[in-house]
Order: C-alpha cells, then structure tokens, then sequence
C-alpha cells in the first residue's frame, strides 16, 4: 500500500532536513524581498511619487511573489511523492523551490510602481490564506466520511448489507483464519449481524438516559427557578466538574465499583448479575450525562421570556404549575434538542463500556447481564492481532458508519429544533 | 333563607377552596424538595466519585521499603549481593541491576553495607492490609516488622519510572511526557487553524450557501463522536498518509482534529463579542480588514480565544478511546525521544493499569487518575481565572 512511503523509513532521512532548509531557505528568501520592495518604495517616496500603500506594505508584496509560489511547489512535490506518482530526488525539490522564489520576487520587484495597490493586493492574499485554514474543517469531515466510507465498501463486498442490518449474530472470532488463507475451513462460522450490538448500544443508551434526563432535568429547573444566584454560582461549576472528568475515569469507577456494586445488590434480591452488567455502564454513563442536559436545559428555561412567567403568576398558579404548564411546554424544543444531544452522546461513549460493559454480542432484555456494544466491537476488532484486511477489521469501519449516520441524524434534528426554538423566542 | 344558603355555600366554597390551596401548596413543596433531591443526588455522587477515588489514589503514594545488606565482597557475583533468600521481599527491579550498579560504580566493589531498597508489590500491599501471602513468607515478613527492617517512603517511584510489570516500579514518567508532547502538537495543530478559520468566518466570510454549510459542518464535527477520529487517524493518517503507528505526531494530529471545532467554536464567540464600533473606528481610518482585525479586534478578543483554547486542550488531555485505534494504549516502558516514536499518554495509561491483574495496580490507577484530575482541574481553573480576568463588557 501506500504507507510504504512512510516518513519514517529509511529511504527517507532528510524529509525533515529538507523540510528545514527549506523554510529556512524561503525565510531568508523572503526576508531578502522584503528589504527590495520597501527599499523601492522608500526611494520612490524619496524622489517625490505619491505611493498608494506605505513602503513595509510594498516589500510584503515581493516578499509574497517569491514565497507563496515556493511553497506551493514544495507542497505539491509531497503530494507527487505521497502518492507514489513519481520519486523525485529531495536537492531537486529544494532547488525547483528555490528557482521559483528568485524568478517571482524578481517579477514582484518589477511590477512595483507609485500606483499599485499593495495593501490591497495583500489584503485578499490573507483572506485566501484564511478560507484555506476555514477548508480544513471540511476536509476532515470528508476525512471521515472517505475512510470510514471506502473501508465499509469494502467490507459489504463480503457480507451483504441485509445480513449486517438484520444477522442476529456477531461472531467474528473465525475471520481471522481467513485472512490467514484458510478461509473455507470456516468461512460459514464467521457472522456479522449487528442486532445484538445495536441492542446493547441502546440497552446502555436507554439505562442511561433514565438516570440523566429526570436528574439533568430537574437539577436545570431548580438552578434556573428556585435557586439564589450564590446558590447557582456553586452549583453549576460543580455540574460542569462531572462534565470535564476523562470517560477512562469514569469507566475505572465502573468497573471497580459500581459493577461489584451492583452483582452484591442484585444478589440481595436472589438476582444473578454479571460483573459486565449493562446496568453499571448505564448508570456511570448516566451521571456522566447529567451535565450536558443540565446545562443545555437550563440555557433553554432561562431564555423563555419571562412575560410568560409573570402571566401565568399573575393568573394566581404557584410556581410548580407555572413550571410544568407554562415553562416545560414552552422550552421543551429546547430540551428534546438537549436530549438528542445526549442520546447521541451515550451512543458514542467508547471507554465506559469498554471497561465496564461486555465483550460478548448478546440479546436480551435483562440489563443484569453482560451486553457489548457498537463502539466496544469497534476498538475490539483494531486493536487484535488481526490483520488490516481481514473482514473483522473491516467490519470496524462499517459499524462506525452506521454510528457516523445515526449520531449525525441525531445531531442535525436536534439542530433544527434549537434553532426554531430560538427563532419563537428570540434567545 | 337563600342569603343563609349562599352564605353557607360560599363558606363550603371557602373551606374546600382553602384544602385545595394547601393541597397545591403541597404540591409545591414536593416539587421543589424533588428539584433539590436531583440536583443534591448530582452533587452527591461528584463527592462520592471524587472520595472514593481519593481514598483509593492515597495508599499509592507511600510505598514500603525494606533494609537489606548489600554485598559487593565477591564482584563476580554481584547478582547476588541481595541474599537470594531475600527475593520473596526484595523487589525484582533493585535484584536485576545489581551487576549493573557494580559495573557503574566501580568504588562499590568490595563493600558491604546496609541499604534501604524498594520491597516488592506484594508485600507493601501486605502490610496496608490488602492481599495475602504465604505462610513463610508472612512468618518472614513479620520477623522483619519487628526487627523495624521495614519503613514507608513517599512513592516517587511513581513520577520518576516509566511503565513496568512489577507494580512497584511502574510510574507515570513515560506516559506524562508523552502528554506534553502529544498536548503540543495538538494545540501546535489546532490553535492557528482553527482561529484562522474563526476569523474567516466571523470577519470575512460572505454569507451565502458555501458558508453556511461550513458552519453546519463545524458544528456537527463537535459533535462527532471521538472514536471516529480515531477510525480517521488509522484509515487516513496512518494507512494513508505513512505516519508512524503510536506515535505522539499520530495522537496529537487525530487530538488537534477532535479539537479544532471546540477552538473555531469559542473563537468565534470571543471575536463576536467585540462591538461593531471597535470595527468601523479602524476601517474609518483607512485599515484594511486584516489590519483591523490583526491591531483592533483579535487583541480584544484573546483571553477569549485562550479559555476556550485551553478548555479544548483538557477535553484532548482526558481523551482515550481515539487513541486506542491508533495504537497508543500499549506498553510503552520508555520516555519517547521524538515525536515519531512509540509514545503513551496519561489517559492511556491509566486505562492499561486498570486492566492489569495484580491487586496493587488498582491503587497505583486511582493514583495516576488523581495525578490527571489534578491537571485537568488546574487547566480548567486558569481558563475560568483568564475569563474571569480579562473578561470585558461593553
């Protein structure tokens, strides 16, 4: 493949060297075009020309000419030899680059004249600077969307889209033989349905969100009407706290305590519990919640305007029937937006379940036992010994295309409904 | 008659009027102790969780060490200078480099002296009452107790080792440098582009459809799941682009790329913040744009730009499952020397103690999470100082 072209190799020492002399070379360079241009302009002033831009602004325009193109050369010299289009020899790049410079800082130096609009000129080179550095954002997108796409191409060229939707089984265990070229010994045993997975995704989800909405919810109503501003000024930081802990820690808490926990509760009520319980994960990963659909929650109540709640005091409610009458049904695009928010943060949280959840595809309503997940089968099936191109790797890219669409679903929905909230209520 | 009949009603009226009153008050009163239970819950479990982890983490910092003689009498056989009758106590990380110690110091052949040296991990558990150990052991152990042969030092084992899988001698060294390094690279990364990005945007950007659409995108990138990034980091960077597998410029590109919408997100409120005024008074003199969001506007909107800058580096900072994709969870014993080479981060660390079997990795876990809470808090607050700071209303 193309990684064989790696930075690192041995047939490629001086990448960083070149890379050095080169930005050292274009700093010189342009160092050089700028003392040219603003000598020009100096001694045009001196001679009496009006000049439309001030003289430091002239020797950034040469400076420009020469290094813009330079670099442009040396960054389409990597592409060629990233994509193993041609091999060129490193001194040959520096010396294209370096050529190129000097030919355009010299035809800079001779367009300069009293009436060129310098500042002008550099004015938009800046703002194509900036759009280049606002592009990346899209190209990491594509980024995700290209790799995770292509790899899950490739993967449902093996497994048929039907049996990834529906299969009630997942047990890649058998893949690897496989990759290793012994695939009809047991090509059948191998199986990818992701139901069982998708069923564990939202077992947690759900544990999850029965633990965060009612405390998220209510937490955000108290902070936003009943408590004193020093009480709000305690208790959101604290919030925020739960927000910022690393997942890991959380999932270390899970594993440690909370699942002993929860096999020593259950066996209290004769239950039997699996020290993987998709209970423990959902419960730690619903405390972890609280904070996002606190915060969003209590941003929506506090930007209901408050006309509504001196209408309906003055209407003689008490202030938990004006919450639940009047505030609740009036921000509640705002909270569904905040829950979707949140759901699709649970379906995404990685190192909880990881630690805490099961490794073992399993269908089952009882929440006591060991259920896996999407994102566990994820880190699963590329961090084994298998191989790159073997159908289990593989299938890692698929499942995070089904977890791209659906989050980003998620997402978009809950956008739109934010933003008609806002568009109501002017927040 | 009827005035009596109305009178009486009306009082009926009043009375079931007043119970229904008090049943609403009622009703407000629960509602709003429910509203202090949930948030009261949330605030509990933060101690609970912070205690809990607290409790666990102090145990670590002290570690047992036990008076041996060392003998360098015989320098041929310095591998046994310890009393081999002693490595059920003595750990194994101060027995194997015996002969090295020698060889290094030259001026030691031929002594024979008392020293205080790491115990081993089972003992030290021992003796904090964790774990069990064999009756001679224990008989020996005990024997040593009394001859005051064993004392607790701090645990800076912990801060100046690498990884290891002998549990007293595991540390925290490779893994915090490797944060740095991965931490620099990720706001080297993310820190220019995304407030160059923040500012075409907010300053520059025409608003039409191209625009609009990325802003959408930004917004769903922040959104992204972080695994993802990861599935990014292996498919493009490294299968694609050739970047060594678990190195600190794989983790800090993936990290600076999960990051870069937070920067471009609280940049653009910072740069918004500032007042129309500032704008037009320096576009009214003659700047151009850039010039006047280089001298006037980004000046203003920095400390800004720093919080939410700072606050995006401590959500990288406790960022693991990106990083488990792109190899960086593994054993790494050594600190890395560059950026291309095999490096591990806190995160990580923690996570690939929290899987080792032996009892006395899960306090050194709780300890190395006390270590990352400790950062990340001290990031969160110098966010919160500088908002606090710097922060200007117009």
């Amino acid at each position: 493949m193309i990684a064989d072209l790696n930075f690192g190799d041995g047939a490629d020492v001086g990448t960083g060297d070149t890379i050095f002399t080169l930005l050292a070379g274009t700093i010189a360079l342009g160092y050089m075009g700028y003392h040219l241009g603003r000598r020009w302009a100096l001694a045009a002033q001196g001679g009496g020309a009006v000049l439309h831009s001030r003289p430091h602004q002239y020797g950034w325009y040469v400076t420009s000419w020469g290094v813009v193109p330079a670099l442009l050369v040396a960054v389409a010299a990597a592409f060629i030899q990233l994509f193993g289009w041609a091999n060129l020899v490193e001194a040959s790049i520096l010396v294209t680059a370096g050529a190129v410079a000097v030919v355009g800082m010299w035809w800079g130096r001779r367009t300069l004249r009293p009436g060129l609009r310098a500042r002008n000129a550099l004015d938009l080179l800046v703002r194509r600077f900036l759009l280049c550095a606002a592009l990346i954002s899209i190209l990491t997108t594509l980024g995700i969307i290209l790799s995770i796409l292509f790899e899950s191409i490739r993967f449902f060229g093996t497994v048929s889209v039907w049996e990834f939707i529906t299969g009630t089984t997942w047990a890649p265990g058998s893949s690897f033989l496989e990759s290793a070229g012994r695939g009809d010994e047991s090509a059948s045993d191998a199986s990818f349905g992701a139901v069982p997975l998708f069923a564990g995704t939202f077992m947690i989800t759900i544990i999850a969100m029965m633990v965060a909405l009612p405390i998220g919810l209510l937490s955000a109503i108290y902070m936003a009407e009943y408590a004193s501003s020093r009480i709000r000024g305690i208790a959101k930081p604290t919030l925020e706290v739960l927000a910022g802990i690393p997942t890991v820690v959380y999932g270390f808490f899970a594993a440690v305590y909370v699942a002993p926990f929860v096999v020593d509760s259950a066996g209290l009520f004769g239950l039997d519990a699996s020290y993987n319980s998709a209970l423990a994960a959902g419960l730690v990963m619903g405390v972890m919640i609280i904070p996002f659909i606190s915060s969003l929650s209590d941003d929506v109540i506090n930007s209901v305007p408050d006309a509504m709640r001196e209408g309906s005091y003055a209407l003689g409610t008490t202030r938990a029937e004006t919450i639940r009458q009047v505030l609740l049904p009036a921000a509640a695009p705002g909270i569904i937006s905040a829950f979707l928010l949140a759901v699709s943060r649970a379906l995404g949280e990685t190192m909880i379940v990881v630690m805490a959840a099961g490794m073992r595809a399993n269908m089952t309503w009882n929440p006591l036992e060991g259920m896996t997940t999407v994102t566990v089968r994820i880190v699963a099936a590329l961090t084994g010994d298998t191989s790159f191109d073997s159908a289990e790797t593989l299938s890692a890219f698929a499942l995070g295309l089904a977890l791209f669409i659906i989050t980003l679903g998620l997402n978009l929905v809950s956008t739109i409904m934010i933003r008609r909230f806002k568009q109501k209520y002017g927040g | 008659m009827n005035e009596e009949k109305t009178g009486a009603d009306g009082a009926g009226d009043k009375l079931t009027a007043d119970a229904r009153l008090q049943r609403r008050h009622r009703a407000e009163r629960r509602f709003r102790g429910v509203c202090i239970g949930a948030l009261g819950l949330a605030g509990a479990f933060l101690v609970l969780f912070l205690g809990s982890m607290v409790v666990a983490a102090l145990p670590a910092f002290t570690q047992t060490e036990v008076k041996v003689e060392v003998d360098f009498t015989n320098p041929d056989q310095a591998w046994r200078a310890i009393d081999p009758e002693l490595n059920s106590i003595v750990s194994r990380g101060v027995t194997r480099v015996l002969p090295n110690r020698l060889e290094n110091n030259p001026e030691l052949a031929g002594k024979r002296f008392e020293e205080w040296v790491l115990a081993k991990a089972e003992i030290d558990q021992f003796r904090k009452g964790k774990g069990s150990l064999d009756e001679e052991v224990r008989e020996r152990v005990e024997r040593f107790e009394e001859a005051g042969r064993f004392r607790y030092t701090f645990n800076h084992w912990l801060f100046t080792e690498g990884d290891s899988k002998l549990p007293e001698m595991a540390g925290l060294k490779a893994a915090i440098v490797g944060s740095i390094y991965v931490l620099a690279l990720t706001l080297a990364f993310a820190f220019p582009i995304g407030v160059l990005s923040a500012i075409y945007l907010e300053e520059f950007a025409p608003d039409n459809r191209f625009t609009q659409a990325v802003e959408i995108n930004i917004n769903n990138l922040a959104a992204v799941p972080s695994i993802l990034f990861g599935l990014l980091g292996l498919a493009i960077m490294i299968n694609f682009f050739g970047v060594p597998r678990s190195s600190a410029i794989a983790g800090g590109l993936t990290l600076g790329l999960m990051t870069l919408p937070i920067v471009i997100i609280s940049t653009r409120a910072a740069l918004r913040a500032v007042p129309h005024s500032i704008r037009e008074g320096a576009l009214a003199m003659g700047a151009t744009r850039w010039q006047t969001v280089r001298d006037h506007v980004l000046p203003m909107s920095l400390p800004g730009i720093l919080t939410g800058t700072i606050i995006g580096l401590a959500q990288a900072m406790g960022e693991t499952a990106p990083l488990l994709l792109i190899g960086m969870v593994a054993y790494i014993p050594d600190v890395p020397g560059s950026v291309t080479d095999a490096a591990t981060v806190m995160p990580a660390q923690i996570y690939s103690w929290a899987s080792m079997p032996q009892q006395a990795f899960v306090e050194r876990t709780a300890a190395a999470i006390l270590v990352l809470l400790t950062v990340l808090i001290a990031l969160n607050a110098t966010a919160v100082y500088l908002r606090r700071r710097f922060e200007r209303r117009w």
